[in-house]
């Protein structure tokens, strides 16, 4: 019994690891003030990117490297539109999605059906070996910690640093932010191409670590789930942490089940994470004073600088 | 979607051109159109029937023309892509995958003229034939390895939609299982799709995480073989020869092999003597083989080799009662072999298989 619960452990902390990593950046972007909706799609860019680098080289370390770049050009392509040229950010979200799937799939054309080299997994002396603990939280490859510590430096930072709080000034009110002489727009590039980096993250950990292979839309869904997290989380670090755990161990858990050979039809058991989505957001949007206190409440809003 | 239209429209530009500079002194090569589920490069089910057609090129050299259409969903879209095949000239049309059923006849209807060869369906009309795979044999054989190396007597299987091939397969690997080992079980998953790696790989976690020490697969993508070699496990490849996705874990796979009925068909309509027909190959006809056993101990191995070759001679026909379903009733009485029409029809489980298949 205890066997078969710290592997179902151990696949739900890998199945989170991509919604983590991409929630995470979503946060920081939203935290700005700036909602992209292009998660999915810079997610593909960074998978593919991720796998051809990594293919061609023959060093993963590269391969990861080039989904960060590909994350955050897609993600500087969004602020140029939504912020700079100002462009509706809900539809120009959007079409990075769109852009991205459509894109990866082209320059992915030849890198279909072929091997690439894989993450290693680390082996921690002592820690791995610890019964239960040991292999749930350290027999995994270098991008789940990565995941861990990023999303630690985050929470860090919004709670008690200056530039957390500039970042959620500029958020809440970006007129007030600017009249201290806060420069809102390269702030909110920032906080942008960041969460376009850590969605590529995202991407490469699907594409070097998780399945070792490059699919067309291989992230089937996972960065609309991060954005969702982002609200279901409202807004909040740790929560993010716990709903990630929660959606990797419920797309897991549909094929788990079925393993197991309980009487459910596979087609509802495959349905079950994105009835667990809506469900749990419904819940979440009930309480109005929670969402209301930590949204970002220039969310979407473009700025303009006046005088 | 950005790929498919590009395709279509080199394709459009290679195959209307012609028609405009129609040479009068040589005879015109006989087109020859094939529509596919996924990319020619999916290394599975769509490579190995682009395999056959650069095969069928290579025997027949300029006597024919071949075109391909990739990614072509089961919808609606896929009829429009065999219009357009037919309204360009394409005299031969190979739709290689179940779900353009209803699609073929629509467009075999519309184009009488045009020959239609339907991959692994059932409705036929007079320019319609039918063909598939008896995939179930080679499930037999993994079954058989999988009963002698499996030490705890449990394999998993992960498979794709709950249609009548997918049940043979399981079936058929859970008697092979059983003809060496009586006591051995299995676990299925589905995972509602042919193609998706992510999702197949979970699947074979789950069936690793619940104690399966085998894995074989019935989708279309290296991913469970690979989740599968990252714990040391072995398993098989599907629909042709994965041994290079994970060094030392493959120990065979069910190869399609596509070709020889291919060449074939496209002989009868360049000597017009096509009809319509109804294939159903297995290793006899060498449309199922498999490539060399690995990572295997030899008696093992050889064990492999004699049971392909007794279901070559029809000395075993794999569906021989007596058969008990999951629930203890006997399905298939002793003595008896089940039948193709029965067969093409299965929506129970052998007695061993724990999961369902709805």
């Amino acid at each position: 019994m205890t066997e078969l619960l710290v592997a179902f452990l151990v696949s739900t902390v890998a199945a989170a690891t991509p919604l983590l990593l991409a929630a995470t950046g979503e946060l920081v972007a939203e935290k700005a003030g700036v909602l992209n909706l292009g998660v999915e799609g810079m997610m593909l860019a960074g998978a593919i990117a991720g796998f051809a680098t990594a293919n061609e080289t023959g060093v993963t370390t590269l391969g990861v490297l080039a989904a960060l770049l590909a994350g955050t050009a897609l993600a500087l392509l969004f602020a140029v539109v939504s912020l700079t040229l100002q462009a509706n950010q809900t539809a120009t979200g959007l079409a990075l999605t769109i852009f991205g799937r459509g894109f990866s799939a082209l320059l992915g054309a030849g890198y279909v059906g072929i091997p690439a080299p894989t993450l290693p997994k680390l082996h921690i002396p002592l820690l791995s070996d610890i019964p239960i603990l040991g292999p749930v939280v350290f027999g995994h490859d270098i991008l789940v910690y990565l995941s861990f510590a990023i999303l630690g430096a985050v929470a860090w930072c919004f709670r008690s640093t200056h530039l957390g709080l500039i970042l959620r000034a500029v958020g809440d009110s970006h007129d007030a932010a600017h009249a201290l002489g806060y420069a809102v727009l390269p702030i909110r590039y920032a906080a942008v191409a960041f969460g376009g980096a850590l969605a590529g993250l995202a991407g490469a950990y699907m594409s070097l670590a998780y399945t070792p292979l490059w699919a067309q839309d291989m992230t089937a869904g996972r960065g609309w789930v991060a954005v969702a997290l982002v609200t279901f989380a409202a807004w909040r670090p740790f929560w993010l942490l716990i709903g990630a755990w929660f959606f990797g161990a419920l797309m897991y858990l549909s094929l788990y089940v079925q393993a197991l050979g309980v009487a459910v039809p596979s087609a509802l058991l495959s349905a079950l994470p994105y009835i667990g989505t809506v469900v749990v957001l419904v819940l979440i949007s009930r309480d109005r004073r929670l969402i209301r206190l930590h949204r970002p409440a220039m969310l979407g809003r473009p700025f303009q600088a006046r005088a | 979607m950005l790929r498919r239209q590009f395709t279509r429209l080199v394709g459009a530009a290679a195959f209307g051109a012609p028609a405009l500079f129609r040479p009068a002194f040589a005879a015109d090569p006989v087109k020859v159109g094939f529509v596919y589920l996924g990319p020619v490069g999916d290394f599975g089910w769509t490579y190995q029937h682009d395999i056959a057609r650069k095969a069928a090129v290579d025997h027949y050299g300029d006597k024919i023309k071949t075109t391909y259409v990739e990614n072509v969903a089961e919808g609606p879209d896929a009829e429009k892509v065999m219009n357009d095949l037919a309204n360009s000239g394409h005299k031969l049309i190979f739709a290689t995958s179940f779900g353009y059923m209803n699609y073929v006849v629509n467009s075999a209807r519309k184009h009488p003229a045009v020959f239609y060869e339907h991959a692994t369906g059932y409705k036929r009309a007079a320019n319609i034939s039918d063909y598939n795979i008896r995939f179930y044999q080679g499930r037999y054989v993994q079954g058989v390895i999988a009963g002698k190396l499996s030490k705890a007597g449990l394999a998993g299987y992960v498979g794709s939609v709950p249609v009548p091939e997918v049940v043979q397969g399981v079936n058929a690997f859970m008697l092979g299982m059983q003809s060496v080992n009586p006591q051995a079980r299995m676990k299925v998953v589905l995972i509602n799709s042919w193609y998706d790696p992510p999702k197949e790989g979970d699947a074979a976690k789950a069936l690793m995480d619940q104690g399966c020490d085998i894995i074989t697969q019935h989708t279309d993508s290296p991913a469970p073989l690979q989740a599968a070699a990252s714990r040391g496990i072995k398993g098989f490849g599907q629909s042709t020869d994965m041994a290079k996705f994970a060094t030392g874990t493959q120990l065979s796979a069910s190869t399609d092999n596509w070709a020889p009925y291919y060449i074939k068909r496209i002989g009868d309509v360049l000597d017009g003597t096509w009809k319509s027909t109804d294939t159903w190959g297995g290793f006899d006809t060498g449309m199922l083989s498999m490539p060399p056993f690995a990572n295997m101990p030899e008696d093992v191995a050889a064990l492999g080799t004699a049971t392909i070759a007794d279901i070559k001679s029809g000395k075993n026909k794999v569906f021989v009662g007596p058969i008990a379903d999951q629930s203890g009733t006997v399905k298939v009485a002793e003595g008896t072999t089940m039948d193709d029409d029965a067969l093409s029809h299965m929506q129970w489980l052998v007695r061993g298989v724990d999961g369902k298949v709805t």
